[in-house]
């Protein structure tokens, strides 16, 4: 199994991006994404900074470099800047909207079918790969036992060999998209005068209920889990069902620190118990996201 | 322009039809569709009655078939899509791209239509439905601004559904997986956003609790209307500032946007609401209907009126609504 590393989903300033990234590369993860998959307005790195930054990353060592998209397309300009990305001629593409598959499919090149796109039985799988899917991360919802049965599936009808299944292991989940800023709404801004304020908050906003519990995390038009998802206790069974890559999510330096945990349970595996007020797996268990099995 | 209307079950049909819809659409007795709720929906003999009352009247049938297909079940979906073209739908609403597939390959003469919860808000991702599924409409999720939606009619190679009355889903549809969050079911894998039977009311000495699944949505104070906890619209804390955070108990309503999609060429406008009664579907039909065909006779003249505004604001979440993200403030 490999490792890799999601892209961060906060807006950090550039220099902070730029370091953290060097970190990365003096870190477990066997594959970096990177790339701005939330937000349009979030230009601390524009396309071609992160396009360059992928590259540099990618000259610089032997890990595998991929540009992921963004996942809510609405403007032709922001039409463009994929485009752009899409046809930087070296990296691979992580796509996170319909439109990026569109694109990799016109240009005839492979593609990673982000966690952003609803790909959730064997029939869509198929019509992914005919569109040249490489790798498939599955929607952060699913379930280990309908991972399983649908890699079962894949075996079945010979394709399993197609394609890389990647599993989203921990960090704060990208749960659901929207038009509105809620982060701008939380300082009671449109989005049109939004003045980046995402920029204030590295991890992004806690949205707790009236009794003090953290139901969600605000970011931007992004609203994430409240808890971060914890798969390290899944890892061998990951292995077994055939899971070939574990994603951590680049929320802050922790990431670094779980990568090198994940990666230990391929050698001694062990049992970390979860802390229940930060932590989650339901959704591997097929119970309610937030709550830990 | 296409009024389309939702219709949870036979009655709810029936009075859509009579009070003006062009076109109902409706879903099955089963997860393979985004209502999936208890006591509602169309079960074998109901769905050839509807369609027969349908066609019979001179209108038009749409079938939504559009969770996404579970591996250990997805003869469910397929078999979904056989019984409404069994039945002689004029068109199948679909998310899934299983799904969509099997239709396309079984049925090319059967229209098909990209269900809002493929989430399908851009040009390239109309491409990708058209130029694989030779689909022959979208349904826009909420997302769009009007300039957004103004920009995608003069491009698009496939005609444009909006929504255009009833509650107001702030997330872009399919891509929101707060209910299963929270409760373990979607509307993506169980059809159904923050389900009935995770709902909790309870009256306490701080005023009347709304829970879902346990977690606290709201509290009402006596003088305060208390609404369904939908998630996304209860009051919640951000840095102990509490209000809603997502979004306020509101409904869309777009009928001062009548002449504007009908100068952009929009194909339809949808009512949303499977789950509510046939008498509200009677008084939201009839008031669009009125408003539509005002608009038809005289198009220079048209103008809201109250009255409209005041019936559809009655059958409103927190009675009140909204223009959404049409309107680039909301955003």
């Amino acid at each position: 199994m490999k490792f890799s590393l999601g892209p961060s989903l906060f807006f950090w300033p550039k220099n902070d991006v730029e370091a953290y990234y060097q970190q990365a590369l003096n870190s477990k993860a066997d594959i970096i994404y990177l790339g701005e998959t939330v937000c349009s307005k979030r230009r601390e790195l524009r396309a071609k900074d992160w396009i360059n930054l992928a590259k540099e990353l990618n000259s610089n060592s032997d890990k595998q470099i991929v540009l992921s998209t963004m996942a809510l397309l609405e403007s032709p300009a922001e039409i463009q800047t994929m485009r752009r990305l899409c046809g930087n001629g070296e990296l691979l593409i992580e796509a996170n909207d319909l439109s990026a598959v569109q694109m990799m499919y016109e240009l005839n090149l492979p593609f990673v079918a982000g966690p952003a796109i609803n790909c959730y039985n064997i029939a869509t799988l198929k019509v992914l790969l005919r569109q040249g899917m490489s790798r498939w991360v599955m929607p952060v919802e699913v379930s280990g036992d309908w991972l399983k049965t649908l890699l079962q599936q894949a075996e079945e009808e010979n394709i399993r060999d197609q394609f890389e299944c990647e599993v989203f292991s921990w960090g704060y989940m990208p749960l659901a998209y929207s038009a509105r800023c809620f982060t701008a709404r939380s300082e009671d801004r449109p989005k049109d005068d939004c003045k980046y304020c995402c920029i204030k908050y590295p991890e992004g906003r806690k949205m707790n209920s009236r009794e003090g519990e953290r139901v969600f995390i605000l970011n931007g038009i992004q609203t994430m889990s409240g808890y971060q998802y914890n798969l390290v206790n899944e890892v061998p069974e990951m292995v077994n069902m055939g899971v070939d890559i574990a994603r951590i999510s680049a929320d802050n330096e922790k990431a670094f620190t779980m990568l090198d945990r994940f990666g230990n349970q391929l050698v001694t595996p062990e049992k970390y118990p979860l802390d229940g007020v930060e932590e989650c797996n339901g959704y591997w268990h097929k119970i309610a996201g937030m709550s830990v099995a | 322009m296409e009024l389309l209307c939702p219709a949870g079950n036979l009655p709810a049909l029936k009075t859509a039809i009579d009070n003006g819809a062009d076109a109902v659409y409706i879903g099955m007795k089963d997860d393979t569709n985004a209502r999936h709720f208890a006591g509602l929906n169309f079960n074998d003999g109901k769905l050839v009655k509807g369609a027969d009352y349908v066609h019979e009247h001179g209108k038009k049938l749409h079938v939504a078939i559009n969770t996404f297909a579970h591996p250990d079940g997805e003869e469910r979906w397929r078999k979904a899509v056989d019984n409404a073209v069994a039945i002689g739908t004029d068109a199948l609403i679909i998310a899934d791209l299983g799904v969509l597939d099997y239709a396309a390959t079984k049925y090319p003469d059967v229209e098909r239509h990209v269900s809002v919860q493929a989430s399908t808000t851009n040009l390239e991702a109309i491409k990708f439905f058209k130029n694989n599924f030779d689909v022959e409409r979208v349904v826009l999720p909420r997302v769009l601004s009007v300039q957004q939606v103004r920009q995608l009619a003069k491009t698009s190679p496939v005609k444009l559904e909006v929504f255009a009355f009833g509650s107001l889903c702030i997330m872009s549809e399919g891509r929101c997986y707060l209910s299963s969050y929270m409760t373990g079911e979607s509307p993506n894998t169980a059809g159904a956003c923050s389900p009935a039977k995770y709902v909790r009311w309870q009256e306490t000495d701080k005023g009347l609790e709304s829970r879902l699944n346990n977690v606290l949505i709201d509290r009402y104070q006596s003088d305060e209307n208390a609404g369904y906890p939908t998630l996304c619209k209860g009051r919640f804390e951000v840095d102990n500032n509490v209000y809603h955070a997502l979004e306020e108990p509101t409904s869309l309503n777009t009928l001062e946007l009548i002449p504007e999609l009908v100068k952009m060429g929009i194909a339809s406008v949808k009512i949303e609401g499977r789950q509510r009664s046939p008498a509200y579907v009677e008084q939201v039909a009839k008031t669009w209907r009125m408003a539509l065909d005002r608009f038809a006779e005289n198009p220079d003249a048209y103008d809201v009126e109250q009255a409209w505004m005041n019936t559809l604001s009655n059958l409103s979440e927190g009675s009140q609504t909204t223009l959404g993200a049409y309107h680039r403030k909301w955003q």
